[in-house]
């Protein structure tokens, strides 16, 4: 099956290159033209006005699945605890089942978790499958996957969706495989097209330098992991119903054993990795003064980072460096302290979501990035806003 | 001992440039490399051949220049290189892949453990893994930071969670995948990389046809999941000078800082702080 471009017909508007998720698609002689690395994905087709791209690939039949109904979501617990994460997608399964006219249910697996039941009813679940057994003390693959087969074979759902925590990546891979379903992993949005009343799962791809939207259009349930914190939880008045579904496990069909289980506190980390980055330039004048940033990270739980000028300087480490030669990052919040803004430097952070500039010089280019910008000394700013976080934390948490 | 590494030939993401007019990624020039984490997980295969006199096998699953990544494979001290490469496999999603993963690892025959990286840095789904696990009917244990113990029947991991660890005895065979906690890779040696160039050496291609597939379970057309849109994420930038005395214009920003949508720190520092959603 392959593509190609009418270049009679076409008239070079573009819409197909945009179209394309692969970049598969340039401007040769004045028309539209498909290079190899097309994967015949049909995207352009769609998006033709003159129709002038054409295929031999026959559509694929979309089945009926509308008897499957139900918003499911994997209710993840550790050692008698639920993850925030399953009441983040418990408010959201409210949402999609609201549109869709359909009824949220938890899935509950482990050992002695009855009492979770009334949680997960109280933050949105209209029924929870409860399911208590000696060896889901653990969490372990083959164990989980094996009752979820069962589960959805006898009850159909629509949507199943799961934390993306190491144990929703863990085994919601594994259950997809099993029950013969697509996953899509990671997802930061979700919503129901009102045309075809699928599954419409929002995620980052390509190393977070492209957004993918995601259909699910040849399988159900319609399964997703989804990022922890993304979605908010609400709770909802009314009752539930509890479901004891009884597991019937054998252990030599599990084939794993967790042996321990070890609580350790977390290693700094990666700078990709971090949600806020408080970044320093030569206004913080010399390595002491990144004290006052590092006081501000530990405060609002982020990471310092600095300039190529800070780490010439010897006063952060390498590893720390933003920019063009030093490490691209894309936290939820950049502010970035004395720092000019050279535009090496505005590559390597322009696609933070929210940026806040503090810095003495109002000409200086980073306040054309930035969300917020103050023009003001940082050794006053910065000092101010640990000061209130702290106090705010203190007055709100008591720690 | 007989070990399967699964890697994967990936652009160089952190790399990636944007073109500022049209906002679209400059795919141009993008340089291809051996996916981090499944160096990781060549570097353990190795290692484990190493001390059990093992023999390593590694898979790859993309177009004919992913060779270069099996060849580096081959030059870390891996035995010999599958390429899965077949304009059929184009445009898979991780179900297609791992039907197709899958498919060739039973046509290598038998093992005793696969071992692939965490995920890859392209798609950063981590799915591959335990798909290719239950395809196989393996056990698996992801996020493996060490392996502590090893002997024919069973291993024992470390395995990774968001606050701690825990250790895991899993049959064999089994899959695991690693992270970069676990090892430092080594560098390939040139004159292997050299010799794996030749045309007698170990690395052999296989298309559809050789393990045994048709075109409707792999490839775009065997996939489960469809992208239907992309887009390059961009954000209005507020551009907003905030001013007054310090204490007033921390106070502002803050509160709009705790009043901004879709992100998590912001909702951080609106509960610290009890603010309202405006």
């Amino acid at each position: 099956m392959t593509v190609w471009v009418e270049t009679d017909l076409c008239d070079a508007c573009k819409l197909c290159i945009k179209a394309c998720p692969y970049g598969a698609i340039e401007l040769k002689g004045g028309s539209a033209y498909i290079l190899e690395r097309c994967t015949s994905c049909g995207a352009c087709l769609e998006v033709c006005p003159k129709a002038a791209v054409l295929t031999d690939f026959k559509p694929r039949q979309i089945p009926d699945f509308s008897d499957r109904k139900g918003v499911w979501v994997f209710a993840e617990q550790r050692g008698g605890k639920l993850t925030r994460v399953s009441l983040e997608l418990l408010g959201k399964a409210q949402e999609l089942a609201g549109e869709l006219g359909q009824e949220v249910s938890a899935v509950l697996l482990g050992h002695q978790i009855s009492d979770l039941t009334a949680t997960l009813v109280e933050y949105g679940a209209d029924t929870v499958y409860c399911m208590d057994h000696e060896a889901l003390k653990h969490y372990r693959s083959n164990a989980y996957t094996k009752l979820i087969e069962e589960l959805v074979n006898q009850y159909q759902p629509n949507i199943f969706l799961l934390g993306a925590t190491h144990i929703g990546r863990d085994l919601a891979p594994r259950v997809s495989r099993r029950i013969a379903v697509g996953l899509t992993a990671d997802c930061t949005e979700l919503s129901i097209d009102s045309k075809e009343g699928i599954l419409l799962q929002i995620r980052p791809a390509f190393g977070g330098n492209v957004m993918a939207t995601i259909a699910n259009r040849y399988s159900r349930p319609q399964m997703a992991t989804v990022r922890p914190g993304v979605m908010e939880m609400h709770k909802k008045p009314g009752k539930g119903n509890v479901i004891e579904y009884k597991a019937v496990l054998f252990e030599n069909e599990i084939k794993t054993r967790v042996l321990k289980v070890v609580k350790e506190k977390k290693k700094g980390i990666d700078l990709s990795e971090a949600n806020v980055i408080i970044a320093g330039g030569r206004g913080v004048g010399d390595a002491n003064g990144f004290d006052i940033l590092r006081e501000l990270a530990e405060v609002m739980d982020g990471q310092v980072a600095g300039t190529r000028v800070t780490v010439e300087e010897g006063w952060i480490p390498p590893e720390n460096q933003v920019g063009q030669t030093g490490r691209t990052v894309r936290p939820e919040i950049y502010i970035a302290c004395g720092i000019s803004g050279a535009v090496q430097h505005r590559a390597g952070m322009m696609n933070s979501r929210y940026i806040i500039a503090i810095n003495t010089d109002s000409r200086a280019p980073i306040f054309q990035v930035a969300d917020w910008g103050i023009v003001a000394d940082l050794f006053d700013v910065v000092p101010e806003m640990t000061r209130q976080l702290k106090e705010a934390k203190e007055k709100t948490f008591g720690i | 001992m007989d070990i399967i590494v699964l890697v994967k030939q990936v652009p160089n993401t952190t790399d990636v440039k944007l073109d500022e007019k049209t906002g679209s990624l400059i795919r141009e020039g993008l340089e291809s490399i051996l996916n981090p984490d499944d160096r990781h997980a060549l570097e353990a295969a190795v290692q484990l051949k190493e001390a059990t006199k093992g023999h390593v096998t590694v898979v790859s699953m993309g177009p004919p220049q992913a060779i270069e990544v099996l060849t580096e494979a081959i030059g870390m001290g891996v035995d010999q290189g599958i390429l899965l490469s077949d304009t059929a496999f184009a445009g898979a999603d991780t179900w297609a892949t791992s039907s197709t993963l899958g498919k060739a690892i039973q046509q290598i025959g038998k093992f005793d453990l696969i071992i692939c990286g965490r995920q890859a840095i392209d798609g950063d789904t981590a799915q591959i893994g335990p798909q290719v696990a239950d395809y196989l009917h393996v056990p698996q244990v992801t996020y493996v930071a060490e392996i502590d113990n090893i002997d024919e029947k069973s291993v024992i991991v470390k395995r990774r969670l968001e606050d701690g660890y825990e250790m895991v005895e899993s049959e064999l065979p089994a899959l695991l995948t690693v992270i970069s906690e676990i090892n430092k890779p080594r560098y390939p040696d040139v004159g292997k990389m050299i010799a794996a160039c030749h045309e007698d050496a170990s690395i052999k291609t296989w298309n559809a046809a050789d393990i045994g597939v048709t075109v409707h379970e792999v490839g775009l057309a065997g996939s489960l999941t469809h992208v239907i849109k992309t887009y390059v994420p961009k954000f209005k930038r507020q551009g907003e000078i905030i001013e007054g005395d310090t204490k007033a214009v921390v106070r502002e920003l803050i509160q709009k800082l705790g009043r901004s949508e879709g992100s998590t720190a912001c909702k951080a520092v609106a509960a610290a702080c009890r603010l309202e959603a405006s």
